[in-house]
């Protein structure tokens, strides 16, 4: 077997790059070209603002109704980086329904990518709908632009929400250009810490965490919520029982 | 209170206390411009190093930045202090502590001498005279301290680089993670941990990850020491429920709110110390905690206000992590500098400055001090300024640093560095990995007699197997 065959087979199980060339000891040429022009698009996926207009009408045509638009009190995408304290803060919320009682918020933020939002939102949110519904009434979906998570709080709590998921665009990386977050927060209000969340990253099907996957950790994550009275490190992810831990080392194939 | 006053020129400045004039003092960066603390413009800057060069360090223990009646790191820096040490320096100004320094890296005994002041200086004192040295400076000094640490490995050593490898995937995929193990393996990396940062939070998720990596290790006999960096409180869970943890992992911070932000106390991570160390899972030394920090951390959890609600910089925030570092004598801690995001350090200049002065600072404190040379994609930076902080680092004598397959972490996003750039600093320096290690890699026969990691067909190496099952 070949040095390429034998990576090969391997490049099947990740996008890291494995398995690189070598000129002497560094990176041969090919490897050094093709993460700069990766960096660069990186770079560019940044500063792209999310396509609202495209958004709206998936989350329509899935019938998931139209979202209620917030925007945070950044300008533009410069000030977006920064300033997190303004990205924090909405601009607006007086169009929002006041204290609906709903069991579950969803914000759908662009953080820093808003190709993630248009990428995998709309299809996480139809999976998020149908595994916690009818048992669990939604607030009206709200999109947040310009948005940290915690501006989710803001809006979690005017909403009057008892558990808030906000969907975030994740940094791009070099080899992923548009992955989501999802971090919940129980009883949402302004000032909650980062230790009163959950987060469940790397949602992009087909090679991060796949949307029906990451909506049966929110469900368990919700009902541990809800039986905790609180969301954060106290609340861990049981949706795989801990009962093989004291087992012997896991299969590889 | 202290009112700190100087003239430049026509020009004269005031400083209303000594958390201004430590902020003011500090060398650029976004984070104390958006903490609406750092020098209006370059002359204050200068004005206010000028000026912060003539406090005794004397001040530091009576005017304390951060209240100690509500933070609890603030106690513990001050329970800390060693005041008979502190005899050797207590007569110094800042300014006068850098020449010290400075003079002292000269002599034959200079390591000695700089780990007899190690408990006599407090972190604020530290951050302070970093304030006032160059790169070079924090360079030089940095260098002539000695600080090991061990578990199954010695890593600190004189002549000795030593690696994280870090095989993250973005859902855990034990294959990927293997993949990605085998090729840091091969280029002569893990040296100081196999650590994984998980996808999930989820305890089986965690456990799983462990026993991967732990099969490993006893399959092949590496010399290492395996992590899988989740909150303190699950590693404390899997710890009774048996799971083979060797270090337990926790990012901490310089305030007791940015603690509380991530979730822990000081008590919560003395808890896990001693519970990871009754494991005995260690060969060669004990030291059992792995602990991340960084600049901007703590203005992140909004903890950052000092005395008077002042914002304190987030420099001195960062070394006062050390303290709480220190009480745990970690085997690992690393800043990960250009993680945190172009808010709190814009460019490669930030970054690498930043670097430094983390380096710089741990080492005094007596930590045994690594960094994650990196930058995420909104930062204005890329590889020429991570080859710039790994060769100042290289320079510095750097513990370890963190490495990821082609410089790219697929789970987290952003660019660290390479297993290649490790090879190109320990060829520019004459350094090796840690000894037990570098005897195995030479065993496997992936090392040369000299110290280069051969170019072996991963196929037939010893370590084919674990391209199998993909």
């Amino acid at each position: 077997m070949s040095d390429d065959d034998f990576w090969a087979a391997l490049r099947r199980t990740t996008q890291s790059r494995i398995g690189l060339g070598r000129a002497g000891d560094t990176m041969a040429l090919g490897d050094v070209l093709a993460f700069r022009a990766a960096h660069a698009q990186a770079r560019d996926a940044v500063h792209v603002p999310v396509d609202i207009d495209a958004l709206v009408a998936d989350l329509e045509s899935r019938g998931l109704g139209t979202p209620l638009l917030v925007a945070s009190r950044v300008g533009d995408r410069g000030e977006y980086l920064r300033r997190p304290d303004l990205g924090r803060q909405p601009r607006e919320l007086d169009h929002l329904p006041r204290d609906t009682g709903a069991d579950i918020g969803i914000v759908l933020a662009d953080g820093l990518s808003g190709q993630a939002l248009t990428d995998h939102a709309p299809a996480l949110v139809a999976a998020l709908v149908e595994r916690l519904t009818p048992r669990y009434s939604l607030a009206p979906l709200v999109v947040a632009t310009n948005a940290r998570v915690a501006l989710g709080d803001h809006v979690g709590a005017h909403l009057g929400v008892e558990t808030l998921l906000v969907l975030v665009g994740e940094r791009p990386g070099l080899s992923v250009p548009s992955s989501l977050g999802i971090y919940l927060t129980h009883h949402p209000r302004p000032g909650r810490r980062d230790s009163e969340r959950n987060c469940i990253s790397n949602v992009h099907p087909p090679d991060g965490l796949d949307h029906d996957h990451a909506a049966r950790i929110v469900d368990a994550l919700v009902a541990g919520a809800r039986e905790l009275g609180e969301s954060g490190v106290r609340l861990k992810d049981t949706s795989r029982s801990l009962d093989a831990a004291a087992d012997g080392p896991v299969a590889l194939s | 209170m202290t009112v700190f006053r100087q003239t430049l020129g026509p020009t004269t400045y005031t400083f209303g206390h000594l958390v201004d004039l430590m902020a003011k003092a500090s060398p650029r960066r976004s984070g104390d411009e958006l903490a609406g603390c750092a020098a209006e413009t370059d002359a204050e800057r200068a004005a206010a190093q000028w000026a912060l060069a003539d406090v005794p360090l004397d001040l530091f223990l009576t005017e304390l930045l951060v209240p100690a009646e509500t933070d609890d790191v603030t106690r513990l820096v001050l329970e800390q202090h060693d005041a008979a040490a502190y005899r050797q320096i207590s007569h110094l100004t800042v300014g006068g502590l850098r020449d010290w320094l400075l003079d002292t890296v000269t002599r034959d005994d200079a390591a000695e001498r700089l780990a007899g002041i190690r408990w006599a200086l407090t972190p604020e004192m530290v951050a302070a005279v970093s304030k006032l040295m160059r790169n070079q400076d924090l360079v030089t000094v940095a260098r002539a301290v000695q600080v090991t640490t061990a578990f199954r490995t010695t890593v600190g050593l004189p002549g000795r680089l030593s690696t994280r490898l870090q095989p993250n995937h973005p859902t855990d995929d034990p294959r990927g993670i293997t993949a990605a193990t085998l090729d840091g393996l091969l280029l002569g990396a893990g040296d100081a941990v196999i650590g994984i940062n998980p996808a999930t939070d989820s305890p089986q998720a965690v456990s799983d990850l462990l026993h991967l990596l732990d099969d490993v290790r006893q399959r092949y006999e590496i010399p290492t020491q395996s992590c899988v960096l989740t909150h303190v409180t699950t590693s404390i869970g899997l710890i009774e429920a048996g799971a083979p943890v060797d270090l337990v992992f926790q990012s901490i911070a310089g305030t007791q709110g940015a603690n509380e932000g991530f979730g822990v106390t000081l008590e919560l991570l003395r808890e896990a110390n001693e519970a990871a160390r009754s494991l005995r899972r260690g060969t060669v030394g004990d030291n059992v905690m792995y602990l991340e920090t960084g600049q901007g951390s703590v203005l992140s959890a909004d903890a950052h206000l000092g005395t008077e609600g002042r914002p304190v910089d987030q420099q001195t925030l960062e070394a006062r992590a050390y303290a709480v570092a220190r009480d745990l004598d970690p085997f690992l801690i690393n800043t990960v500098v250009g993680f945190i995001g172009p808010e709190y350090l814009y460019d490669g200049k930030q970054v690498v400055r930043a670097g430094l002065e983390d380096h710089f600072c741990a080492k005094l404190l007596g930590l045994q001090m690594g960094a994650d040379v990196c930058y995420t994609n909104h930062t204005e930076a890329d590889q020429d300024d991570m080859d710039v902080l790994l060769t100042l680092l290289a320079a510095a004598r750097v513990g370890f640093v963190i490495c990821v397959p082609g410089a790219d972490d697929v789970m987290l996003g952003y660019q660290s560095l390479g297993f290649h750039d490790a090879l190109y600093a320990r060829d520019l320096f004459g350094t090796r990995p840690a000894p037990e290690f570098e005897e195995w890699l030479t065993r496997c026969g992936l090392m040369s007699e000299s110290g280069r990691v051969l170019p072996v067909d991963p196929s037939t190496s010893v370590l084919r197997t674990l391209g199998a099952g993909a």
